[in-house]
């Protein structure tokens, strides 16, 4: 039996999504294993199946022919969190994110997974409450009411909640805290740069940020005014689809995107600021989402240049070091990596730039600062075990810091580590590094003010 | 082909339910080793935890008769831990502990899947070395580097990893267990079969414990990288270093190509204006390094040097060094398959031998990245194809049939570091001769005469 004998050699197409795929995509994994330590949930297992290598084989497997979606691909490709560790650390080039988001599309296009529930769920959620945000706002402004009127606290104390299944409990615990106002009231439309504009720049508000973190998006709005920009933030904006990509709903996706590329045309800004690392990794391959729409594609090549993470956006233009008189107060800072800033998006660097140029703050590195810390989109709600599993290797990591703030750059990420600190009792803040640097530039205010 | 009902029930009772896969979703990833082109689903995969299980199913494996093949984290470059279509694989990856290092007599007793980084990490955190570290250290396992005998960047001045292995427990195909070797640096008690075993890739037992040899730490390094405007220029100088009777610890060679891809990877900085790439380093008591580190640099110029550059910092080094290790992924970037071989030749044939394999590409119009570790003679010619184009996968074939004629001409070996396995199979009977043959088959036969570890591999019993 000789290599040549033992060649793979692909099945005829049969017209799956996978198999729409060009075929160097999946080829391109050359199975070095390179991947494998990075991975959380081959970390776990230390099953291959449960490892990007693995994942690969069986998405080959498909395009080739030899496997059907069935139900166990399916699970396995709900069991990734997307963290694209693997991409990081492959040699090879292999485009995971890509495969991993058809791998996905592939198992709803054929209803592998479908049942009544889940598809009531997906349809309420993904193809009706992120599809206008006006209606997610509703929802939201109802969860204010639940949370200001004292009915959650009624809940909690009449112990109601035990009579219900022990999953929900754990979601109804989980439940952010809803903003007392969202993005379009904290935020003007245009707000001019301070001390002579250098650019202008459009703010991405986000969903759930708009919801959970719209102090954040305040924040990030007078970041950028205090460096020279000006800001376009429209107090109506759609979704950005990286929910919908990353679920499979690969034609939502295209739709969000378009919307995107309407509401925000790309020629008219120096840089589209998104403060969130979720959908900044999404919202940088519209191109590659719209490469087969011809009135979008080109535009979406300009769109994914001019689209900016905060934290990259700042280093690029030079972050403006907030002054302080006299001697700074002292800080111990310690950096979470979102997966889709460091892994996603390539930067590292630029948070921990701007949050070294506040002065007093001393940043403390975080062992591991680069593993999941189990939040992955929707994944800790749906996969709520090796979610809660990664919570508790963070949070232990965390506290070996001993640091009084975990700064990170991503809404889902915050919400994960604030209530992972909150269920282990360790008393630390928990916030967007923005949000240090604002604080930074208004005590700046307040202290040329005396 | 499914491994049978009766025999799963009984590995099941061996190792629990849990620890056996039989679902196609389950296998099709263990189809696979880091070999490209090569594929075969298992009949089952069953994770082991310790000796006693693996004799278990070597028990159960020899009374039925049923294929064995042991793999720890598959990155395997010869197709040694593919699996065959009927045979349990048999998984050492959750037997990972590190079970004692013993700082008196600097030793460490490990568990066979415990990975090659994790033991240089223990080694290193005790103030001692463990030098072998081949490319895929990350991840794979020492039962692997032990059964493979894997070499790495360092062989050159410390050895490959049959170098540091004093001992080891091993479980027969009848389901015997026995240790050879021990903590004792003088040992002549019998037959080393120890040595036996070491590259035997998975043909005659399987390692349940690994007693590792460790070494002080060198006290300092110094890496420098060296810029050639052609290709043999560098091997050159590699022949002339030695020939000068420097021994450093790496010298690393990469073509224009190689160099191309890894930095598209690694991103950190590799001069992208010359045609070949030398990466030295040495390692040793301050005034020695020194020393050699001159030396090579002296040398590295009167071979016509464009550039020759120290690292500035340790960091800068290791990042170096990491990036040399990524080379054979890398090299993905440019095509599909890349088929890498590991011929290796004398060290003062080295200029002759890279010059023949660039004929050979441009004979069978090829395209090719060569990198490897120049300083010993071992170099990885990688041709960069499509396992798809059955055409050009056969003049691959023919390719390689001839730089192996050549490295055998030259006095070389067909094999440095990854072994024969399905790969390399063919060539081993022209390079071994009848009389070796011969007795690696009887061997073979007197340990395992049912054949049932890791049949069809390295040779047909």
């Amino acid at each position: 039996m000789s290599a040549i004998d033992l060649l793979a050699q692909p099945a005829a197409k049969t017209g799956s999504h996978l198999n729409d795929l060009d075929y160097s995509v999946v080829q391109q994994c050359m199975h070095c294993g390179m991947c494998l330590p990075t991975c959380p949930t081959y970390d776990a297992t230390k099953l291959e199946r449960n490892s990007p290598r693995g994942r690969i084989a069986l998405m080959r497997s498909i395009a080739d022919g030899g496997l059907e979606a069935t139900r166990d691909f399916a699970e396995e490709m709900y069991y990734c969190l997307g963290c694209l560790a693997c991409m990081t650390a492959c040699p090879a080039g292999v485009n995971y994110a890509e495969l991993f988001e058809h791998a996905r599309a592939e198992v709803e296009e054929k209803k592998v997974l479908a049942n009544p529930k889940r598809s009531l769920i997906r349809k309420f959620t993904i193809e009706w409450l992120f599809m206008d945000l006006s209606r997610l706002q509703l929802l939201g402004l109802a969860m204010r009411l639940y949370q200001k009127l004292g009915i959650m606290k009624l809940i909690r104390w009449s112990g109601v909640m035990k009579l219900m299944p022990r999953r929900l409990q754990e979601l109804e615990a989980m439940t952010p805290v809803i903003q007392d106002k969202f993005s379009a009231e904290l935020i003007d439309p245009v707000t001019p740069a301070k001390g002579g504009k250098r650019y202008r720049v459009a703010m991405l508000t986000g969903c759930a940020q708009d919801l959970i973190f719209s102090d954040v998006n305040l924040d990030t709005v007078e970041v950028l005014v205090r460096n020279g920009c000006e800001v376009v933030t429209p107090p109506e904006q759609d979704c950005c689809g990286s929910l919908h990509a990353h679920n499979g709903e690969w034609g939502l996706a295209q739709t969000l995107a378009k919307r995107q590329i309407d509401q925000f045309p790309p020629e008219q800004f120096d840089a589209i600021i998104t403060n969130a690392a979720g959908c900044g990794s999404h919202l940088k391959h519209y191109a590659s989402l719209l490469k087969d729409d011809p009135d979008y594609c080109e535009l979406a090549h300009l769109w994914d240049a001019k689209v900016k993470d905060i934290h990259e956006w700042l280093s690029e233009i030079g972050v403006d070091a907030p002054k302080v008189a006299g001697e700074p107060e002292k800080k111990d800072v310690t950096y979470h990596e979102a997966c889709h800033l460091c892994h996603g998006q390539k930067i590292t660097s630029q948070p921990r730039e701007v949050l070294s140029a506040i002065p007093g703050l001393n940043l403390v590195e975080l062992p591991e600062s680069n593993w999941c810390c189990g939040s992955a989109g929707i994944y800790n709600i749906v996969q709520p075990e090796m979610a809660n599993e990664l919570l508790d290797r963070k949070v232990s990591h965390i506290k070996s810091t001993c640091t009084d703030t975990v700064a990170t750059g991503n809404p889902g990420c915050l919400l994960q580590v604030i209530n992972g600190l909150r269920s282990h009792g360790v008393e630390m803040r928990a916030c967007h590094p923005v949000t240090l640097l604002a604080e930074a530039y208004r005590k700046e205010e307040t202290s040329s003010a005396e | 082909m499914a491994t049978p009902d009766p025999i799963l029930k009984q590995l099941r009772a061996i190792v629990g339910a849990r620890n056996v896969l039989t679902k196609q979703e389950d296998l099709i990833p263990y189809s696979f080793d880091g070999t490209a082109a090569l594929k075969a689903t298992p009949g089952c995969v069953a994770f082991v935890k310790d000796s006693e299980q693996i004799a278990g199913i070597l028990q159960l494996a020899n009374e039925t008769g049923t294929p064995v093949v042991t793999r720890g984290s598959g990155t395997g470059l010869s197709g040694g831990s593919l699996p065959s279509e009927d045979c349990i694989v048999m998984c050492t990856v959750k037997m990972d502990k590190i079970i004692e290092i013993d700082q008196a007599n600097l030793t460490m007793l490990v568990e066979p899947g415990v990975t090659t980084i994790k033991i240089a990490e223990a080694a290193a955190k005790a103030n001692l070395f463990y030098p072998p570290d081949p490319g895929s250290m990350k991840i794979a396992t020492i039962g692997g580097n032990v059964a493979e005998n894997s070499g790495g960047l360092r062989g050159l001045k410390y050895g490959v990893t049959r170098n540091y292995v004093m001992g080891m427990e091993v479980v027969l195909p009848n389901g015997e267990l026995m240790w050879l070797g021990n903590k004792c640096v003088k040992d002549v008690a019998g037959y080393s079969l120890r040595d036996v075993f070491i590259g035997s890739e998975g043909t005659l037992g399987v390692i349940t414990k690994v007693l590792l040899k460790l070494i002080p730490k060198p006290q300092t390094k110094k890496t420098m990288v060296a810029t050639f405007d052609r290709l043999d220029q560098a091997a050159e100088a590699v022949s002339a270093i030695i020939a000068e009777q420097i021994i450093p610890c790496t010298l690393e060679f990469l073509d224009r190509t190689t160099i191309h891809c890894v930095e598209d990877y690694a991103k950190i900085g590799l001069p992208l204006d010359c045609e070949s790439l030398l990466l030295m380093e040495t390692d040793g008591h301050p005034a020695v390094v020194d020393e050699e580190a001159e030396a090579m640099e002296r040398v590295c110029r009167e071979q016509g040097a464009k550039e020759v550059r120290v690292a500035k910092t340790a960091k800068e080094a290791e990042k170096l060094a990491s990036a040399r290790r990524t080379a054979f992924s890398a090299l993905a970037r440019v095509a599909p398959t890349t088929i890498l071989e590991d011929a290796t030749v004398p060290r003062s044939r080295l200029a002759e031998m890279v010059r023949f394999v660039e004929e050979i590409a441009k004979k069978y119009k090829l395209k090719i990245g060569t990198f490897g570790h120049m300083g010993d003679g071992n170099l990885h010619p990688t041709f960069l194809t499509d396992e798809r184009n059955r055409e050009e996968m056969k003049r691959v074939h023919e390719a390689f049939h001839e730089i192996f004629d050549k490295a055998i001409a030259m006095g070389g070996t067909i094999t440095g570091e990854h072994g024969i396995g399905l790969a390399k199979k063919d060539f081993l009977p022209k390079f071994a001769g009848d009389a070796q043959m011969r007795v690696m088959r009887e061997l073979r036969k007197a340990l395992d005469p049912k054949g049932i570890l890791n049949p069809g591999k390295m040779f047909d019993a």
